[in-house]
């Protein structure tokens, strides 16, 4: 229903259903927000009208309303700019400022914080109230998070990703009035989600770019890196390109410039993945055992059913993640071929993702106390490495990959997308049981906005029941229907993050409301990549082929299981 | 009567069966039989009134009365200032600051003996002696609706409900009203919400029901959480099936099959006479499945809340009972269309429940008959502070604050003047003298920057700071923020930061233009209507008070003498005595000998340093002059 409103002394025509921002918005007008965040990705619209930013009037009403929450009615008169609501508004700030360290010059979101951004926008010279801080202005570190109470503006933004979109509740408010803080518990899955969405310096992610800066420099350590298909199509956002242009070949450049020695890709383990995860998916089909098999690419994913369903740890694949593959190689295979002491190597990975600096630690992976991959660097963190180098990525010239581990097929780039790894394993299967593999799988996608998508296919002579599920709580959804017994699924994809992992925790944060735009291109960026690729299943990769040849004799051997496969452990007591 | 009542005849069956329970109490003298009513309000149970019971039942047998006389407790009398309180019936005689012994001197002087125990009557100030309830002053001017069975029956005693019409309202809405002439009941009887906004009651029931759904809640909001006030845990206490029939009435009413009562686990007695009556009700068929054989369910559930104030605001509440943080949501959506789990919910606040049976039983008009235009009906306020008679009172709408401070209260205590009386609590304001005799009414409490809020109503006397009464309100808010919006969260910590600034005798007069400034963002911009009030102690003393406020900042000065950071203690020296007890006693040696005489012309005069003093006022208290030569 139309109804008709003035905004700012001007008549517009709105529909009943919208808000007053929605509706600002829609005619050009800006009311700043803080708390309110819109995600269409995950199709999450949270706005708890706390922080009274968006403050319009009404005429007839008393109080202030808050834009974000509040529908047009017929007749409504708004004001968003008036002497009284800017008066008011700029009070609201200062009092969030009068409680804020206020330490910008040294934060790591100055320049990126929503905070400062609306003191800038209100023109706030001068904060006139004044009064001790609620919390004390200090960093705590837990696992790849990092908190500083004090720098909260108690948006609960983190809350709500966490709460609502992934279902894990590790965080929530405690104490109330102004000692209220955001306090976390064991229950973290290290996604990182709760990072992307926080306005401020609260939560940021564990840097450990310092470490690496060090490990480049101390003349000690044979430095290798390998990069995750998801960085790919982000990394430019740093530099000012557009979501999903494809930076592959100055990144490797730009790689080698802060020093590594070889510049390798976790395509290639991606590929060697699929090798492994497809015929252990044959063996349990063919056993009708342990099934749907489940992906363990996604170590978000992997404390998820290690803390909350750890009776079903029978079902995600023995496959370690491509990191992990890779750095495993690296320091058998690969120190072997270059006649390196893989003591002396470190392997650096440049991951989407901040779960992945928990992985690197997990007891699992480890062997003969061999920690295998040294550093997960995320793509921000990669971002701030270049800008402190001087390192601009516009202005690199294009590198390739160094070989053995730099090839790899298109099946590969595709883990970077919700279903990609799907898809992949799908292709290599097809090969192998019909020399061809279905081209256009028709998804179902009317599951959670497409968070959650179900197929059936038939790969040789055989009906796979296939889901994709991507974001936890969709992932909840799935593993409550396969405990109740209500789905017989073959094969599950599970990724932690909404959308996959271009859309990881540690990818460069989207600000304005396009999160949905950024990350269709992002996709769009990857399925490009793929579709240019001459080799498109993963099979087909020639380096792989020689791994297994030369080294590895064939998938699920007994040095494959041995370098490749891992273990998972009961968490939901830790 | 174990059996269950399965029609309205059965209800009025057992009703005049019972009914005889209550004639000694209501005067009819059979048999010359009496009964002792001994008030166990949270006040006078503290002081013994259940040994008092025990001791006149002991007497009592003692005597060889039983079967003759009778004593049982009751709910609050609401003359807590005077408690102990007794009331014999039929007789009609109240005796107060009764203590446990003295129950052999009632049973021998007044029962057998036929003589009033004169000390214990209530004794005028002209030194007349006033046997019977209504003519105490106190009672005079009060009229008891919400309350009316509160101190008349033992609430333990199933019978004694029934005996007093208990279930009846819910038995002729079932029986001979539809839900739409139960909402129009209420509507005629004009009741507005006594939680404290008021909210036209059948207003918000015919919101509830007009609300499509296939469940739906009523909700008894028993959050009580203003300091001082206690009627709502009285009623809980002194007659709980009232409310747990109004809420089986509104529930019929809005088509709900469902109720919750959110209450405070402090309050433990009210907690289990509600278990208590909860079972009966069950047991006798008033509530359960199929309520007196028909179509209508009703269960109720008790959810006991933590003790935030802030769940007392309906969409707090009903968080709570979800099992979340009790923060309030923004409204719209009102309760009446998505409330508890998202279904339709109707929350009414204790006092307003306790008025609905009467409204039905005697219908709607006649409840519009008592108050003013706007306010219908009666409010129970918790006087406290600096008056001679502090408990809970009635009193009609309209009744004029001096009626309440002077009449029943009896006047400021030890002769003080008057000052200021607080009303809605921390929601509310401060009146003033000139305030005095305006009928109480809501919308005329809000006209002179006040509220009803839930009715707390606190005299002070000139010997109470406003800085420090607006100080201590706002200590309250910001204790009980629950953090969620930034006005209040930090608006309020930062109003409280300058007061505490001004009391220490370090504000300034910008910093008053800032009070005024964080209290306008704070009213304008809160989320709930706890924020939204938070500032108005503040804004009600700054506009009563204004030279008061200057005192502390310009002269640095706290004219009721009750901010210590402004306190400057000095002596006289021509009413120093010289002996040094002061020095003697300084814990922290501020005082020394000075150099001028005293009045003991043998010895010297002492002084205090300003700069060491803390200002205990430990010298004062042992200064043997008089007057005292320790001044502040």
């Amino acid at each position: 229903m139309l109804v008709h409103i003035t905004i700012n002394g001007i008549e517009y025509e709105e529909d009943s259903s919208s808000t007053i921002l929605e509706a600002a918005r829609d005619h050009g007008i800006k009311i700043p927000t803080l708390c309110f965040l819109k995600r269409d990705d995950c199709m999450l619209e949270y706005k708890p009208a706390s922080c009274r930013v968006c403050i319009v009037e009404i005429e007839g009403r008393r109080n202030l309303v808050p834009a974000c929450a509040t529908k047009v009615e017929d007749g409504m008169v708004i004001h968003t700019n008036s002497l009284r609501v800017r008066a008011e508004r700029k009070a609201i700030v200062e009092l969030l400022l009068s409680n804020h360290p206020n330490d910008c010059l040294k934060c790591d979101k100055n320049r990126k914080c929503s905070l400062q951004d609306l003191a800038d926008e209100l023109g706030i010279q001068r904060v006139n109230f004044d009064g001790p801080l609620s919390q004390e202005n200090k960093e705590i570190v837990k696992g790849s998070l990092v908190r500083n109470p004090s720098k909260c503006v108690l948006c609960n933004r983190c809350v709500a990703m966490c709460s609502e979109v992934q279902t894990i509740g590790a965080i929530s408010a405690s104490q109330r009035g102004f000692r209220t803080i955001i306090s976390d518990s064991y229950k973290c899955v290290n996604c990182g989600q709760c990072v992307q969405v926080c306005p401020t310096g609260a939560l940021l992610q564990l840097d450990n770019s310092r470490e690496v800066d060090k490990i480049l420099n101390d003349g000690e350590h044979y430095c290798v890196v390998q990069t995750a298909p998801a960085v790919r199509v982000a990394l430019g956002e740093g530099f000012g390109l557009e979501p999903g242009v494809d930076v592959t070949k100055k990144m490797v450049t730009a790689l080698r410039m802060i020093g590594f020695k070889k510049v390798f890709d976790t395509n290639f383990t991606a590929d060697l993945t699929i090798m492994e995860e497809a015929t252990e998916l044959l063996e349990r089909l063919k056993d009708q055992k342990n099934l749907p098999l489940i992906t363990s690419c996604c170590p978000g994913w992997i404390k998820f059913i290690e803390t909350q369903y750890p009776e079903m740890l029978n079902l995600p694949s023995s496959c370690k993640s491509p990191q992990e593959m890779f750095s495993a190689i690296s320091k058998t295979y690969l120190a072997e071929k270059l006649g390196v002491d893989p003591k002396k190597m470190a392997v650096v990975s440049l991951m989407p993702c901040v779960a992945k600096k928990q992985e690197v630690k997990r007891e699992e992976e480890k062997w003969a106390d061999f920690q295998p991959t040294d550093y997960s660097l995320s793509t921000k963190e990669f971002i701030a490495m270049l800008r402190r180098y001087g390192i601009d990525l516009n202005t690199v010239p294009d590198g390739e990959y160094d070989t053995p581990l730099g090839t790899s097929t298109g099946a590969a780039d595709i883990f970077a997308n919700t279903g990609g790894v799907m898809e992949a394993a799908v292709r290599t299967a097809g090969m192998w049981l019909e020399g061809d593999y279905p081209k256009n799988i028709n998804w179902d996608t009317q599951f959670a906005g497409g968070g959650i998508r179900e197929a059936t296919v038939t790969v040789g002579g055989t009906e796979l029941n296939l889901c994709i599920a991507s974001g936890l709580g969709n992932a909840r959804k799935v593993m409550e229907d396969i405990k109740a017994g209500k789905k017989n699924y073959h094969f599950v994809e599970i990724m932690a993050c909404p959308g996959g992992c271009i859309n990881g925790g540690g990818q460069p944060t989207v600000r304005s409301i396009k999160q949905l735009e950024t990350l269709q291109m992002r996709r769009k960026g990857i399925q490009d990549i793929d579709k240019g690729k001459t080799l498109r299943v993963s099979c087909d990769n020639p380096e792989v082929q020689a791994l297994y040849k030369e080294y590895l004799e064939k998938p699920g051997s007994e040095l494959a299981h041995k370098l490749l496969h891992t273990s998972y452990h009961d968490s939901s007591e830790e | 009567m174990c059996n269950k009542i399965n029609s309205q005849k059965d209800l009025l069956n057992m009703y005049e069966n019972v009914k005889g329970l209550m004639d000694v109490r209501n005067f009819v003298d059979k048999d010359e039989k009496r009964f002792i009513s001994v008030c166990a309000g949270p006040g006078c149970a503290a002081l013994g009134a259940n040994s008092i019971v025990e001791n006149l039942r002991k007497e009592i047998k003692e005597h060889g009365l039983e079967g003759k006389v009778e004593t049982d407790i009751t709910g609050c009398f609401g003359f807590c200032a005077k408690g102990p309180v007794i009331k014999i019936y039929p007789d009609n005689v109240f005796y107060m600051q009764v203590k446990p012994e003295d129950a052999k001197r009632i049973v021998e002087d007044h029962l057998i003996g036929g003589r009033l125990v004169n000390d214990l009557l209530y004794t005028k100030e002209d030194g007349t002696l006033i046997k019977e309830q209504n003519e105490i002053p106190f009672y005079k001017k009060q009229l008891r609706i919400a309350l009316n069975k509160v101190g008349l029956i033992n609430p333990e005693i199933f019978a004694e409900t029934i005996a007093t019409r208990g279930y009846q309202a819910l038995a002729k809405s079932l029986f001979e009203l539809t839900p739409e002439q139960v909402i129009d009941e209420v509507s005629k009887s004009g009741l507005r919400g006594r939680g404290g906004a008021g909210f036209p009651t059948g207003k918000k029931w015919s919101f509830a029901r007009a609300s499509k759904n296939d469940k739906k809640y009523i909700i008894c909001n028993a959050d009580e959480g203003d300091p001082g006030a206690f009627m709502d845990r009285s009623i809980l206490e002194g007659d709980p099936h009232s409310v747990l029939e109004a809420m089986a009435i509104a529930g019929y009413a809005i088509g709900a099959d469902e109720g919750e009562i959110y209450i405070r686990a402090e309050y433990p007695l009210a907690v289990s006479r509600l278990q208590i009556a909860l079972k009966q009700a069950y047991e006798f068929g008033v509530l359960g499945d199929n309520i007196m054989g028909t179509d209508f369910s009703f269960h109720i559930n008790i959810k006991y809340g933590a003790g935030a104030f802030v769940c007392g605001e309906e969409t707090a509440l009903i968080h709570s009972i979800e099992g979340k943080r009790g923060e309030p949501t923004l409204k719209p959506p009102f309760p009446a269309v998505s409330g508890l789990f998202g279904k339709p919910t109707n929350v009414n606040n204790v006092e307003t429940w306790a008025n609905i049976p009467t409204i039905i039983l005697d219908g709607g008009d006649n409840f519009a008959k008592v108050g003013t235009e706007k306010s219908k009906g009666t409010k129970v306020f918790a006087l406290a502070g600096k008056v001679n008679n502090v408990g809970l009172v009635e009193i009609p709408m309209g009744t004029t604050l001096r009626e309440i401070i002077y009449d029943i209260g009896g006047g400021i205590k030890n002769g003080k003047k008057f000052k200021a009386v607080q009303t809605g609590g921390p929601s509310g304001g401060c009146l003033t003298e000139k305030d005095l005799d305006t009928p109480i009414d809501y919308d005329n409490l809000v006209a002179k920057g006040s509220m009803m809020g839930s009715g707390g109503m606190i005299v002070l006397d000139e010997d109470d700071c406003m800085v420090d009464i607006a100080k201590f309100y706002l200590e309250f808010t910001v204790e009980e923020s629950c953090g969620k919006c930034t006005p209040c969260r930090v608006g309020n910590k930062r109003m409280l930061e300058i007061l505490e600034k001004i009391t220490n005798g370090d504000g300034t007069l910008e910093d008053l233009e800032t009070l005024k400034r964080l209290a306008t963002v704070i009213k304008d911009c809160s989320l709930c209507a706890l924020g939204q009030s938070a500032p108005n102690p503040v804004l009600s003393t700054m506009l009563g008070f204004p030279e008061e406020y200057k005192a502390h900042v310009v002269d640095k000065e706290c004219p009721a003498k009750v901010c210590k950071g402004l306190l400057k203690y000095h002596i006289v020296e021509n009413n120093c005595l010289g002996c040094g007890n002061c020095a003697r006693h300084c814990p922290v040696g501020a005082i020394t000998k000075s150099d001028k005489p005293s009045k003991n012309e043998h010895l010297m005069a002492y002084q205090i340093n300003p700069d060491i003093c803390i200002k205990c006022g430990t010298c004062m208290e042992n200064c043997p002059a008089k007057p005292k030569a320790i001044e502040r």
